[in-house]
């Protein structure tokens, strides 16, 4: 009996800064025995083989930025069973949907010294606003242990179990000090989804939002909070929702209502 | 052989492992290169643009996203222009311990490119997994000596891609001795691994290919250059990092639509392993420099593809100043100095893996964002690659067209060409014909 053809694995590339795919190819431990279960078929970043599709399982990274890549990411889903996007480019736009807020005209004359050579859309817009998605992993960067449960639940048929809780839970349950409550520093962590293992209070910083919003985050009273407690003025909460995942619907809204005082 | 026979297109779409998206056209006629386009298509991501109109200490967590293979080196050269706008030096432990984490990325990013990205070009394998079913104890080990390197960026820099610790004026949070001791012994074992890999690298076949460079390096008194020191040539220049925009242009050139980097009055010129390297050899330490001349090198290295067997002396070097580091590592009293903003520019330089990376930064007296310019590694070589390749293709002319398609894409990865990086600022549309 011919033996069982492995699934095949694709991993895409779009507008990002490539760590999030990088991020499998640091799965120093895990690497081989992937590359044993599966079939990397096109993964340009490590290998020069491109296997044909359709594939089993579909990796995407990076956001929408030009109509080529609003073409071909068309093309990549009809090639693909499942998709999955990887990271804050892919599930929210990423760093580049700055220019969301922009006149992204302005933005390339002020980079560019031809700026009629430059051919890029408006807005950066996540995946899902263009093709179906099954599932997001959230991060910038997202998590490799996060990653590997992926990667197992869709070779094997079932959901990822991902919380979307917030950051808050991994403090607690890690055993880090609230920042805010100990220390004043302004942290994003009660409206931003865990993931990172509640990184940046162990280093006595504050969360900064790389996992994007949490479940029913209220940004409202976070930002009442930085301002009557922590002395955060509104450019400041601007900012602050305004950085990896700024094109997510409850960072956007809120940076937005900062912005135009409607808060 | 006919005139028609020697005419030919090579066109690579898409250029496998390289960081970022990237294609290859050359076109020779008469059996001369006519033309030779390194296009990168990966689209622009506006950072100069929108970075303006942030505070100050928020740019090193932006800009290390240009690129997730090298976050520390945007993160340094980052720090480094806003400490030199603020009037702030952060030296002792501070200085030192960034020093470890450089030494981390560099781990990290060469082990990845001299094992999974380059040498499956020598040995004639498409990746590093294809390479692992006929050489499974080298990937093994080149993945340990990868993961080493990841270790110490998690261990000082909170996780390996875009570390969270960096902050204007040092770090959030210091480790102490007793947090950095479990990593000596590993260290040790990514030097052994490192002087392992100079041997390993030693022993692949290179094409006999010296090219004239002019090579573009940082060079510091007494170390060999990760964050620090004047930038210097091997034409002679020697100039402070505040100087570089008055002797370094970017250029259109009319036929790519492209930006190129050029050293005003002197041409193209090459960053990277080969130049710090060739500018630098006196300031390897003594490992590193028996490790070189065991392996055939002289103090200077022309030859591009030799670049694998450079990278992993600059491997051997990495693990050899951590090692240094954490054995003098005493914690600073307090884990960053205060940097207050005022209205100025400032200007920074590092040694990212791939090359020289310059940022430059106009900030007001509230600490934002006036104006921002970075000019990444992989620009300012994009000009020497395709130089290279003009040179190189004539005395390939005679391989078949995929196995003539490969040899050009080697030679492009000599490069570690960062295009995720060099994109960000540029975007080159061109005519395929």
């Amino acid at each position: 009996m011919a033996a069982k053809p492995k699934p095949k694995l694709a991993v895409f590339k779009f507008a990002s800064c490539d760590g999030c795919q990088l991020s499998l190819l640091d799965c120093e431990d895990e690497l081989l025995a992937v590359a044993g279960e599966v079939q990397i078929a096109n993964f340009l970043e490590a290998s020069r083989e491109v296997v044909k599709g359709p594939y089993d399982l579909t990796l995407v990274e990076g956001s929408i930025t030009t109509s080529h890549d609003a073409e071909r990411i068309q093309q990549v889903r009809k090639q693909s069973r499942f998709l999955v996007t990887i990271g804050a480019c892919a599930t929210a736009g990423g760093i580049q949907a700055l220019r969301n807020f922009k006149d992204v005209r302005e933005f390339t004359s002020a980079v560019y010294a031809t700026p009629e050579y430059i051919s890029t859309l408006e807005a950066s817009t996540p995946i899902s606003q263009h093709v179906r998605v099954d599932f997001e992993l959230r991060g910038c960067p997202i998590s490799k242990g996060q990653l590997v449960e992926v990667l197992g639940a869709f070779l094997r048929g079932r959901r990822p179990n991902i919380p979307t809780y917030s950051v808050c839970l991994e403090c607690k349950r890690r055993g880090t000090v609230c920042v805010m409550a100990a220390h004043g520093t302004p942290c994003l962590g009660p409206v931003t989804q865990a993931g990172c293992g509640a990184l940046c209070p162990s280093y006595l910083r504050g969360c900064y939002g790389c996992f994007g919003p949490s479940e029913s985050p209220n940004t409202a009273s976070l930002g009442g909070w930085w301002q009557q407690q922590l002395g955060a003025t509104r450019p400041d909460l601007v900012r602050a929702f305004r950085t990896y995942n700024a094109y997510s619907a409850p960072f956007r809204m809120a940076s937005d209502a900062y912005e135009h005082e409607r808060t | 052989m006919s005139t028609s026979a020697r005419s030919r297109t090579v066109v690579v779409d898409a250029l496998a492992r390289v960081e970022g998206e990237g294609g290859l056209t050359v076109h020779v006629r008469g059996g001369k290169v006519a033309d030779v386009k390194l296009r990168i298509y990966e689209p622009p991501r506006f950072f100069e643009a929108f970075l303006r109109g942030r505070d100050f200490r928020e740019v090193p967590d932006i800009t290390a996203r240009i690129c997730g293979i090298c976050p520390v080196a945007y993160q340094m050269s980052s720090v480094h222009a806003m400490e030199a706008a603020c009037g702030v030096t952060v030296g002792g432990p501070l200085r030192t311990l960034r020093r470890l984490l450089y030494c981390g990325e560099w781990i990290e990013s060469h082990a990845l490119h001299v094992y999974m990205l380059h040498a499956p070009d020598f040995l004639g394998y498409e990746s590093a997994i294809h390479m692992a079913a006929d050489h499974a104890e080298v990937v093994k080990k080149a993945l340990e000596l990868k993961k080493i390197g990841n270790d110490l960026l998690i261990l000082v820099g909170g996780r390996e891609i875009h570390p969270i610790n960096v902050k204007v004026g040092g770090f959030y949070r210091v480790p102490t001795r007793r947090e950095l001791a479990p990593i000596v012994e590993r260290l040790k074992r990514a030097l052994d691994l490192s002087l392992e890999t100079v041997r390993f690298a030693a022993s692949l076949q290179f094409p006999d290919f010296e090219q004239d460079y002019e090579f573009v390096s940082l060079r510091h008194p007494d170390e060999y250059p990760l964050n620090e020191g004047r930038i210097v040539s091997s034409k002679g220049l020697d100039i402070p990092v505040s100087e570089y925009e008055e002797h370094f242009i970017e250029e259109h050139v009319p036929h790519a639509n492209a930006l190129h980097s050029f050293h005003k009055g002197h041409g193209a010129f090459h960053v990277g392993p080969l130049a710090r390297y060739s500018l630098n050899f006196d300031r390897l330490p003594g490992v590193a420099q028996e490790a070189a001349k065991a392996a055939g090198l002289g103090t200077t290295c022309r030859n591009p593809f030799k670049s694998i067997v450079v990278r992993a002396v600059e491997l051997v070097f990495a693990c050899h100043e951590a090692l240094r580091i954490i054995d003098g590592y005493e914690p600073p009293e307090r884990p960053a100095v205060d940097v207050p903003a005022r209205d100025a520019t400032g200007h920074g330089a590092s040694e990212a893996p791939r090359g020289m990376l310059y940022h430059r930064y106009r900030i007001d007296a509230k600490g934002l964002v006036q104006a921002a310019k970075i000019v990444p590694p992989t620009s300012q070589n994009q000009k020497t690659i395709e130089n290279d390749l003009c040179h190189f293709v004539p005395t390939v002319l005679d391989l078949a067209k995929n196995e003539l398609a490969w040899k050009c894409e080697q030679a492009i990865r000599n490069y570690d060409p960062c295009i995720s990086c060099a994109t960000h600022f540029l975007k080159l549309d061109l005519r395929e014909d």
